[in-house]
């Protein structure tokens, strides 16, 4: 699985969870919370779909890696790749 | 004690049969139950009433997907409630208004479907949801009122059964005379429909009504071949307010609560009492200084099982005894039994009468039920009065809970 793809997973997965947030144009090297209002529930939310629907584990001390787009795919490719 | 008046002036509501007062008035007068059959979780279908407002009126999309059912009932009625009232909302001090909502149960629907959703992964609940206990805590249809509205007065619910809709006005009245606040928020609502449980717990009680062949005909209360309940969703809240304060930025007055009671059975979990029912609206009628003649509409909660029709009338018979233009209706043929939102949608379907003295049938009686006759039960027609300026409004609960709440027409 590839970088772009695992971003794309993620924003599938916010556009579920916040369904109100324009998600077409995202930034990846900058903060998902600074261009859109998520909060620290829809972190976990994130979490929890990472967890249902593809089977990723994301333990609470690396929370901070699901920062940006760019971040996330540096955090969870592997994880992907790894499964 | 001389107490301070309480008027109602907005309401805001949402029934199966109707998402504004107007629409559902229109649909009572003119004998339009809005009965479905749904397909619900372990049992297949059952009938049931579900209400079809626009959600998204006033929440966004978010909003709705970490909420409750009951939080967004609220939300709409509150918000409609308000609009109705005229009240200068954006100006006024949202620290002095509160939110005192009645519900039969709260959590039964989240925990459901959480349950069913980690029985998708082998019951490991490292799956169950983090939003399950904020959706859970008893509060929560009233605190997600405050959330959407920016309230930050004080907010609870009151757990009262099927008798919550009055206790929730009963509060509001208690703390505006107590000068706890000067705005009130209150009422009753219910999602009861998405609770497999609730369906399955009557059906095993012997109390989930059926029809063979019409589902609108499904609750019918006071009709001899009635069976049992039609568990049904709704909301409907009020604002309530101090006359003076009413007066002081010109609202419109629907109706005053004059009288109020709650008591207990203290008899069972389940049967009604009818000599403490009796009671309880005896006391209602003290606190208002009223004889039952003056009242000139019962609404009754008859719920349609066989047994509780019955015990209630046994009770009106009692106390309303001798009255020839106290009258006797009930809103259950139309929407079914909207548990927590009952009392105060029930109400609100007969608060019109002040204005056009009409008083909506029972429907769906097809054979009177000798023991539930009474004189003056208005059955399958409306009925046109000279005057109506008093409804009693009755609703009772499981554990014995019973209310009844005295409005009268407004007259300075």
């Amino acid at each position: 699985m590839t970088e772009d793809q695992v971003k794309q997973i993620v924003i599938d997965i916010i556009d579920e969870i916040a369904p109100d947030e324009d998600t077409t144009g995202l930034k990846p090297e900058v903060n998902l919370r600074d261009q859109m209002d998520l909060d620290s529930m829809d972190f976990l939310d994130i979490v929890m779909e990472l967890r249902k629907q593809h089977g990723i584990e994301v333990p609470e001390e690396d929370y901070p890696k699901l920062a940006s787009l760019d971040s996330c795919a540096e955090y969870l490719t592997p994880k992907f790749n790894a499964k | 004690m001389q107490h301070s008046r309480i008027v109602i002036t907005g309401v805001g509501l949402t029934s199966p049969n109707g998402n504004t007062l107007e629409e559902y008035r229109k649909n009572l007068l003119e004998g339009v139950a809005r009965i479905q059959m749904v397909d619900m979780r372990y049992m297949g279908e059952v009938p049931a009433g579900v209400c079809d407002y626009d959600p998204k009126k006033y929440q966004t999309r978010k909003e709705l997907r970490v909420g409750t059912r009951a939080g967004s009932v609220a939300i709409y009625c509150a918000r409609e409630a308000i609009d109705d009232s005229g009240l200068d909302f954006e100006n006024y001090d949202k620290s002095r208004i509160g939110v005192y909502v009645g519900t039969t149960e709260h959590g039964n629907v989240e925990t459901e479907h959480e349950v069913y959703n980690i029985s998708k992964f082998d019951y490991d609940t490292k799956f169950w949801t983090h939003h399950h206990n904020p959706r859970t805590v008893a509060n929560n249809p009233a605190g997600e009122i405050t959330i959407n509205m920016g309230i930050t007065g004080p907010h609870y619910t009151i757990g009262a059964a099927c008798a919550a809709g009055n206790a929730g006005l009963i509060q509001a009245l208690q703390m505006l005379r107590l000068g706890e606040v000067d705005f009130a928020l209150a009422g009753g609502v219910s999602e009861s429909t998405q609770s497999f449980g609730i369906f399955a717990g009557f059906k095993s009680q012997g109390a989930l009504g059926t029809h063979p062949t019409d589902v609108n005909k499904t609750s019918r209360p006071f009709d001899k071949s009635r069976n049992g309940i039609v568990v049904s969703e709704g909301g409907c809240i009020y604002t309530l307010e101090r006359l003076e304060d009413a007066q002081a930025r010109g609202a419109k007055i629907l109706g005053e609560i004059v009288g109020y009671r709650i008591n207990s059975d203290a008899s069972d979990y389940v049967l009604p009492n009818p000599e403490r029912q009796a009671e309880c609206m005896r006391q209602a009628l003290a606190v208002a200084g009223m004889e039952p003649g003056e009242v000139d509409i019962v609404n009754t909660h008859a719920t349609s099982t066989p047994m509780g029709d019955i015990q209630e009338m046994k009770a009106i018979a009692e106390v309303f005894n001798d009255c020839p233009s106290t009258y006797i209706n009930n809103t259950k043929g139309y929407i079914g039994h909207c548990m927590g939102a009952a009392g105060a949608l029930e109400l609100a379907g007969n608060l019109p009468s002040f204005q056009d003295n009409i008083i909506h049938p029972t429907i769906n009686v097809e054979e009177l039920d000798p023991e539930c006759d009474l004189p003056n039960l208005v059955i399958n027609e409306p009925r046109k009065v000279d005057a109506v300026k008093v409804i009693l409004n009755n609703s009772f609960g499981m554990l014995g809970i019973n209310s009844a709440l005295i409005i009268k027409k407004f007259e300075d």
